[in-house]
Protein backbone atom coordinates (compact mmCIF):
# COMPACT_ATOMS: atom_id res chain seq x y z
CA UNK A 1 0.00 0.00 0.00
CA UNK A 2 2.76 2.65 1.25
CA UNK A 3 4.65 1.52 -1.75
CA UNK A 4 1.46 2.67 -4.58
CA UNK A 5 1.61 5.53 -2.37
CA UNK A 6 5.28 6.48 -3.20
CA UNK A 7 4.93 5.84 -6.83
CA UNK A 8 2.58 7.74 -7.58
CA UNK A 9 3.82 10.92 -5.31
CA UNK A 10 7.52 10.22 -6.88
CA UNK A 11 5.74 10.41 -10.59
CA UNK A 12 3.63 12.89 -10.47
CA UNK A 13 6.70 15.00 -9.04
CA UNK A 14 8.75 13.62 -11.57
CA UNK A 15 6.14 15.07 -14.06
CA UNK A 16 6.15 18.40 -12.69
CA UNK A 17 9.37 19.12 -12.23
CA UNK A 18 10.24 17.85 -15.90
CA UNK A 19 6.99 19.97 -17.17
CA UNK A 20 8.88 23.13 -15.81
CA UNK A 21 12.31 21.90 -17.59
CA UNK A 22 10.05 21.68 -20.80
CA UNK A 23 8.25 25.38 -20.01
CA UNK A 24 12.09 26.71 -19.55
CA UNK A 25 12.89 25.60 -23.22
CA UNK A 26 9.40 25.58 -25.21
CA UNK A 27 8.36 29.76 -24.03
CA UNK A 28 9.35 32.03 -26.83
CA UNK A 29 10.93 35.26 -24.34
CA UNK A 30 12.26 35.43 -20.64
CA UNK A 31 9.29 36.24 -18.98
CA UNK A 32 7.24 33.39 -19.59
CA UNK A 33 10.25 30.98 -19.28
CA UNK A 34 10.24 32.19 -15.82
CA UNK A 35 6.40 30.56 -15.05
CA UNK A 36 7.44 26.79 -15.60
CA UNK A 37 10.45 26.85 -13.42
CA UNK A 38 8.83 29.17 -10.02
CA UNK A 39 5.86 27.04 -10.13
CA UNK A 40 5.94 23.38 -11.70
CA UNK A 41 9.37 22.93 -10.36
CA UNK A 42 8.49 23.90 -6.87
CA UNK A 43 5.28 21.56 -6.71
CA UNK A 44 7.33 18.90 -8.30
CA UNK A 45 10.17 18.84 -5.69
CA UNK A 46 6.99 19.40 -2.64
CA UNK A 47 5.36 16.03 -4.00
CA UNK A 48 9.03 14.21 -4.20
CA UNK A 49 10.65 14.92 -1.18
CA UNK A 50 6.87 14.00 0.51
CA UNK A 51 7.39 10.98 -0.96
CA UNK A 52 10.84 10.56 -0.04
CA UNK A 53 9.45 11.29 3.96
CA UNK A 54 6.74 8.33 3.21
CA UNK A 55 9.67 6.17 2.06
CA UNK A 56 12.15 7.21 5.02
CA UNK A 57 9.37 6.84 7.70
CA UNK A 58 8.44 3.21 6.65
CA UNK A 59 11.99 1.62 5.57
CA UNK A 60 13.60 2.57 8.95
CA UNK A 61 12.77 2.54 12.41
CA UNK A 62 10.97 5.30 13.43
CA UNK A 63 9.20 8.67 11.52
CA UNK A 64 11.75 10.90 9.12
CA UNK A 65 9.80 13.93 8.89
CA UNK A 66 12.87 16.39 8.57
CA UNK A 67 12.46 15.88 4.45
CA UNK A 68 9.32 18.85 5.09
CA UNK A 69 12.20 21.53 6.07
CA UNK A 70 13.63 21.53 2.16
CA UNK A 71 10.32 21.64 0.69
CA UNK A 72 9.22 24.51 3.86
CA UNK A 73 12.69 25.71 2.27
CA UNK A 74 12.29 25.78 -1.76
CA UNK A 75 8.24 27.60 -1.47
CA UNK A 76 9.70 30.45 0.67
CA UNK A 77 13.09 30.79 -1.62
CA UNK A 78 11.12 30.37 -5.28
CA UNK A 79 9.46 33.67 -5.07
CA UNK A 80 12.12 35.82 -3.88
CA UNK A 81 14.66 33.89 -6.35
CA UNK A 82 11.81 34.64 -9.18
CA UNK A 83 11.60 38.47 -8.16
CA UNK A 84 15.06 38.55 -8.44
CA UNK A 85 15.59 37.61 -11.64
CA UNK A 86 12.73 39.35 -13.16
CA UNK A 87 14.22 42.53 -11.82
CA UNK A 88 17.24 42.07 -13.43
CA UNK A 89 15.66 41.22 -16.30
CA UNK A 90 13.55 44.47 -16.12
CA UNK A 91 16.90 46.36 -15.77
CA UNK A 92 18.51 45.10 -18.75
CA UNK A 93 15.26 45.91 -20.45
CA UNK A 94 15.09 42.04 -22.58
CA UNK A 95 12.20 42.06 -25.24
CA UNK A 96 8.77 40.39 -24.35
CA UNK A 97 7.08 39.40 -27.64
CA UNK A 98 5.29 41.33 -29.67
CA UNK A 99 1.61 40.03 -28.55
CA UNK A 100 2.64 41.03 -25.10
CA UNK A 101 0.04 43.67 -23.39
CA UNK A 102 0.21 46.67 -21.32
CA UNK A 103 4.27 47.52 -21.92
CA UNK A 104 3.89 50.85 -21.01
CA UNK A 105 2.96 49.79 -17.80
CA UNK A 106 6.58 49.30 -16.98
CA UNK A 107 8.44 51.85 -15.62
CA UNK A 108 12.28 52.23 -16.06
CA UNK A 109 13.95 51.88 -12.23
CA UNK A 110 16.46 54.29 -10.57
CA UNK B 1 7.72 -2.33 -8.19
CA UNK B 2 9.44 1.00 -6.17
CA UNK B 3 13.40 0.06 -8.10
CA UNK B 4 11.43 0.77 -11.74
CA UNK B 5 9.57 3.93 -10.58
CA UNK B 6 12.60 4.98 -9.06
CA UNK B 7 14.35 4.36 -12.07
CA UNK B 8 11.52 6.43 -14.38
CA UNK B 9 11.67 8.91 -11.99
CA UNK B 10 15.70 9.29 -12.48
CA UNK B 11 15.03 9.00 -16.23
CA UNK B 12 12.54 11.74 -15.92
CA UNK B 13 14.97 14.25 -13.80
CA UNK B 14 18.05 13.60 -15.84
CA UNK B 15 15.87 14.71 -18.79
CA UNK B 16 14.87 17.87 -17.21
CA UNK B 17 18.81 18.64 -16.46
CA UNK B 18 19.51 17.80 -20.09
CA UNK B 19 16.91 20.73 -21.33
CA UNK B 20 17.86 22.92 -18.68
CA UNK B 21 21.67 22.63 -19.72
CA UNK B 22 20.28 23.22 -23.51
CA UNK B 23 18.90 26.45 -21.86
CA UNK B 24 21.99 27.39 -20.28
CA UNK B 25 24.05 26.33 -23.77
CA UNK B 26 21.69 28.63 -26.05
CA UNK B 27 20.32 31.39 -23.73
CA UNK B 28 20.57 34.33 -25.26
CA UNK B 29 20.73 36.44 -22.37
CA UNK B 30 22.24 36.56 -19.14
CA UNK B 31 18.99 36.25 -16.39
CA UNK B 32 18.10 33.12 -19.00
CA UNK B 33 21.45 31.86 -18.19
CA UNK B 34 20.92 32.21 -14.34
CA UNK B 35 17.16 30.74 -14.77
CA UNK B 36 18.28 27.97 -16.14
CA UNK B 37 21.33 27.22 -13.20
CA UNK B 38 19.07 27.87 -10.70
CA UNK B 39 16.30 25.03 -12.01
CA UNK B 40 19.38 23.07 -12.62
CA UNK B 41 20.68 22.95 -8.75
CA UNK B 42 17.00 22.23 -8.03
CA UNK B 43 16.73 19.46 -9.86
CA UNK B 44 20.20 18.16 -8.48
CA UNK B 45 18.34 18.00 -5.19
CA UNK B 46 15.60 16.00 -6.67
CA UNK B 47 18.58 13.51 -7.82
CA UNK B 48 20.25 13.43 -5.07
CA UNK B 49 17.20 12.81 -2.62
CA UNK B 50 16.26 10.07 -5.28
CA UNK B 51 19.95 8.66 -4.84
CA UNK B 52 19.26 8.17 -1.53
CA UNK B 53 16.01 6.77 -1.89
CA UNK B 54 17.64 4.15 -4.40
CA UNK B 55 20.66 3.08 -1.46
CA UNK B 56 18.05 3.42 1.26
CA UNK B 57 20.12 5.41 3.60
CA UNK B 58 19.17 8.92 4.58
CA UNK B 59 22.70 9.84 4.57
CA UNK B 60 22.20 12.72 1.59
CA UNK B 61 19.45 14.57 3.16
CA UNK B 62 22.25 16.78 4.20
CA UNK B 63 23.79 17.36 1.44
CA UNK B 64 20.45 17.87 -0.14
CA UNK B 65 19.93 21.07 2.50
CA UNK B 66 23.25 22.42 1.72
CA UNK B 67 22.54 22.76 -1.64
CA UNK B 68 19.11 24.30 -1.79
CA UNK B 69 20.42 26.79 0.90
CA UNK B 70 24.08 27.69 -1.46
CA UNK B 71 21.71 27.54 -4.74
CA UNK B 72 19.40 30.39 -3.31
CA UNK B 73 22.37 32.47 -1.85
CA UNK B 74 23.88 32.01 -5.12
CA UNK B 75 20.88 33.40 -7.56
CA UNK B 76 20.34 36.13 -5.50
CA UNK B 77 23.93 36.83 -5.10
CA UNK B 78 24.43 37.16 -9.26
CA UNK B 79 20.81 38.55 -9.40
CA UNK B 80 22.19 41.54 -7.67
CA UNK B 81 25.39 41.91 -9.24
CA UNK B 82 23.88 42.19 -12.62
CA UNK B 83 21.56 44.69 -11.08
CA UNK B 84 23.83 47.10 -9.14
CA UNK B 85 27.07 45.91 -10.40
CA UNK B 86 28.15 44.97 -6.73
CA UNK B 87 26.93 42.40 -4.13
CA UNK B 88 27.49 44.25 -1.02
CA UNK B 89 27.00 47.80 -0.55
CA UNK C 1 -1.33 48.17 12.27
CA UNK C 2 0.84 47.31 15.63
CA UNK C 3 4.19 47.58 15.65
CA UNK C 4 4.98 47.18 19.34
CA UNK C 5 5.18 43.53 20.69
CA UNK C 6 2.77 42.04 22.91
CA UNK C 7 5.49 40.62 25.44
CA UNK C 8 9.01 42.59 26.05
CA UNK C 9 10.80 39.11 26.60
CA UNK C 10 9.27 37.36 23.63
CA UNK C 11 10.31 39.97 20.88
CA UNK C 12 9.00 37.46 17.92
CA UNK C 13 7.00 34.71 18.64
CA UNK C 14 6.22 33.67 15.19
CA UNK C 15 10.47 33.50 14.56
CA UNK C 16 10.51 31.90 18.35
CA UNK C 17 8.01 28.91 17.34
CA UNK C 18 10.04 28.65 13.70
CA UNK C 19 13.40 27.70 15.32
CA UNK C 20 12.25 25.63 17.87
CA UNK C 21 10.11 23.67 14.73
CA UNK C 22 13.21 23.79 12.76
CA UNK C 23 15.97 22.58 15.30
CA UNK C 24 13.49 19.58 16.25
CA UNK C 25 13.28 18.77 12.71
CA UNK C 26 17.02 18.97 11.71
CA UNK C 27 17.48 16.44 14.61
CA UNK C 28 14.54 14.55 13.70
CA UNK C 29 13.87 13.85 17.47
CA UNK C 30 11.12 14.67 20.22
CA UNK C 31 14.08 13.54 23.01
CA UNK C 32 14.17 15.84 26.35
CA UNK C 33 17.06 17.13 25.67
CA UNK C 34 16.46 18.30 22.15
CA UNK C 35 13.43 19.86 23.43
CA UNK C 36 15.64 21.96 26.18
CA UNK C 37 17.79 23.17 23.59
CA UNK C 38 15.51 24.16 21.40
CA UNK C 39 13.98 26.05 23.83
CA UNK C 40 16.77 27.79 24.53
CA UNK C 41 17.55 28.51 21.45
CA UNK C 42 13.92 30.17 20.42
CA UNK C 43 14.05 32.07 23.39
CA UNK C 44 17.73 33.07 23.23
CA UNK C 45 18.28 33.77 19.10
CA UNK C 46 15.29 36.88 18.81
CA UNK C 47 16.20 38.24 22.24
CA UNK C 48 19.96 38.92 20.91
CA UNK C 49 19.14 39.89 17.22
CA UNK C 50 15.77 41.91 18.51
CA UNK C 51 18.41 44.98 18.42
CA UNK C 52 18.98 44.92 14.64
CA UNK C 53 15.81 43.82 13.60
CA UNK C 54 13.58 46.66 12.13
CA UNK C 55 9.83 46.23 13.99
CA UNK C 56 7.63 44.19 11.91
CA UNK C 57 3.43 44.91 12.03
CA UNK C 58 1.97 42.62 14.46
CA UNK C 59 -0.01 39.26 13.27
CA UNK C 60 -3.40 40.07 14.86
CA UNK C 61 -4.75 37.12 13.94
CA UNK C 62 -2.99 34.30 14.22
CA UNK C 63 -6.36 32.00 13.27
CA UNK C 64 -7.29 33.63 10.28
CA UNK C 65 -3.38 33.64 9.08
CA UNK C 66 -3.43 30.01 9.76
CA UNK C 67 -6.64 29.39 7.38
CA UNK C 68 -5.17 31.75 4.57
CA UNK C 69 -1.97 29.82 4.32
CA UNK C 70 -3.79 26.59 3.51
CA UNK C 71 -5.80 28.56 1.12
CA UNK C 72 -2.95 29.28 -0.36
CA UNK C 73 -1.44 25.79 -0.43
CA UNK C 74 -4.59 24.67 -1.84
CA UNK C 75 -4.58 27.60 -4.39
CA UNK C 76 -0.86 26.42 -5.06
CA UNK C 77 -2.01 23.26 -5.96
CA UNK C 78 -4.54 23.67 -8.34
CA UNK C 79 -2.93 26.40 -10.13
CA UNK C 80 0.41 24.41 -10.80
CA UNK C 81 -2.02 22.04 -12.52
CA UNK C 82 -3.34 25.11 -14.64
CA UNK C 83 -0.01 26.05 -15.35
CA UNK C 84 1.06 22.74 -16.42
CA UNK C 85 -1.44 22.73 -18.90
CA UNK C 86 -0.44 25.78 -20.54
CA UNK C 87 2.88 25.63 -20.45
CA UNK C 88 2.43 21.85 -22.32
CA UNK C 89 -0.04 23.62 -24.70
CA UNK C 90 0.27 24.98 -27.81
CA UNK C 91 2.96 28.36 -27.68
CA UNK C 92 0.90 30.54 -29.92
CA UNK C 93 -2.63 30.40 -27.99
CA UNK C 94 -0.97 32.28 -24.69
CA UNK C 95 -1.69 36.04 -24.33
CA UNK C 96 1.15 37.56 -21.84
CA UNK C 97 0.62 40.52 -20.31
CA UNK C 98 2.01 42.94 -17.96
CA UNK C 99 -0.60 44.39 -15.50
CA UNK C 100 -1.02 46.92 -12.69
CA UNK C 101 -2.17 46.12 -9.27
CA UNK C 102 -3.07 49.42 -6.88
CA UNK C 103 -2.17 48.06 -3.39
CA UNK C 104 -4.51 49.23 -0.16
CA UNK C 105 -1.52 47.84 2.00
CA UNK C 106 1.07 50.69 2.34
CA UNK C 107 3.77 48.80 4.96
CA UNK C 108 6.61 46.46 3.08
CA UNK C 109 5.61 43.18 5.12
CA UNK C 110 2.34 42.45 4.30
CA UNK C 111 3.53 43.45 0.56
CA UNK C 112 6.24 40.98 0.15
CA UNK C 113 3.70 38.51 1.86
CA UNK C 114 1.51 39.35 -1.19
CA UNK C 115 3.85 39.62 -3.87
CA UNK C 116 5.23 36.12 -2.81
CA UNK C 117 1.83 34.70 -2.97
CA UNK C 118 1.11 36.06 -5.95
CA UNK C 119 4.43 34.75 -7.33
CA UNK C 120 3.16 31.27 -6.39
CA UNK C 121 -0.21 31.05 -7.51
CA UNK C 122 -2.45 31.08 -10.97
CA UNK C 123 0.13 32.05 -14.04
CA UNK C 124 1.07 35.01 -12.31
CA UNK C 125 4.84 36.17 -11.30
CA UNK C 126 5.08 39.36 -9.66
CA UNK C 127 7.68 41.71 -11.09
CA UNK C 128 7.79 45.18 -9.39
CA UNK C 129 6.44 47.51 -6.40
CA UNK C 130 6.17 51.04 -7.62
CA UNK C 131 6.98 53.88 -6.13
CA UNK C 132 9.58 51.81 -5.17
CA UNK C 133 11.11 52.95 -1.46
CA UNK C 134 13.41 51.58 1.00
CA UNK C 135 11.73 52.62 4.20
CA UNK C 136 8.42 53.97 5.23
CA UNK C 137 9.12 57.66 6.45
CA UNK C 138 7.13 58.80 9.40
CA UNK C 139 4.17 61.45 8.85
CA UNK C 140 4.19 61.01 5.31
CA UNK C 141 1.10 60.27 3.27
CA UNK C 142 1.79 57.16 1.98
CA UNK C 143 1.39 57.29 -1.57
CA UNK C 144 -0.64 54.81 -3.72
CA UNK C 145 1.57 51.73 -4.41
CA UNK C 146 1.31 49.47 -7.52
CA UNK C 147 2.74 46.21 -7.84
CA UNK C 148 3.38 45.35 -11.55
CA UNK C 149 2.63 41.10 -12.45
CA UNK C 150 3.45 39.17 -15.45
CA UNK C 151 0.68 36.93 -16.40
CA UNK C 152 1.20 33.84 -18.95
CA UNK C 153 -2.59 33.71 -19.90
CA UNK C 154 -4.40 37.17 -19.76
CA UNK C 155 -7.99 37.16 -20.59
CA UNK C 156 -9.58 39.39 -18.52
CA UNK C 157 -7.47 42.29 -16.91
CA UNK C 158 -10.19 43.53 -14.18
CA UNK C 159 -11.24 40.35 -13.40
CA UNK C 160 -7.46 38.90 -12.38
CA UNK C 161 -7.23 41.97 -10.84
CA UNK C 162 -10.37 42.08 -8.88
CA UNK C 163 -9.68 38.16 -7.65
CA UNK C 164 -5.82 39.27 -6.47
CA UNK C 165 -7.55 42.25 -4.19
CA UNK C 166 -10.47 39.88 -3.09
CA UNK C 167 -8.86 36.60 -2.65
CA UNK C 168 -5.59 37.62 -1.44
CA UNK C 169 -5.26 40.99 -0.63
CA UNK C 170 -8.24 41.30 2.03
CA UNK C 171 -7.52 38.59 4.32
CA UNK C 172 -3.98 40.36 4.38
CA UNK C 173 -5.70 43.21 5.35
CA UNK C 174 -7.68 41.69 8.26
CA UNK C 175 -4.85 39.86 9.72
CA UNK C 176 -2.42 42.97 10.19
CA UNK C 177 -5.20 45.05 10.74
CA UNK C 178 -4.19 48.06 8.13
Amino acid sequence: MTEWIISILLLIGGSFVLVGSIGLVKMPDFFMRLHGPTKATTLGMASLLTAAMVFFSTAQSGLSVKEILISIFLLLTAPISGYMLIKSAIHHKLDSIERTQGKDNIEDDV
Amino acid sequence: MLDTVILIVFAMIGLSLLLNLWRLLIGPSVPDRILALDTMYINSIALIILYGMSMGTGLYFEAALLIAMLGFVSTVAVCKYLLRGDIIE
Amino acid sequence: MRLDTRFKWLPTPILSLLLFFVWLLLNNSVSAGHLVLATILALVIPWITSPFRTKQPLVIKPWLAFRHLLLVLYDIITANVQVAILILGPNKKLTPGFVKVPLDLTHSMPITILASTVSLTPGTVSAEVYPWRECFTEGEKPKQRFLLIHVLNLKDEQALIDTIKERYEAPLKEIFQC
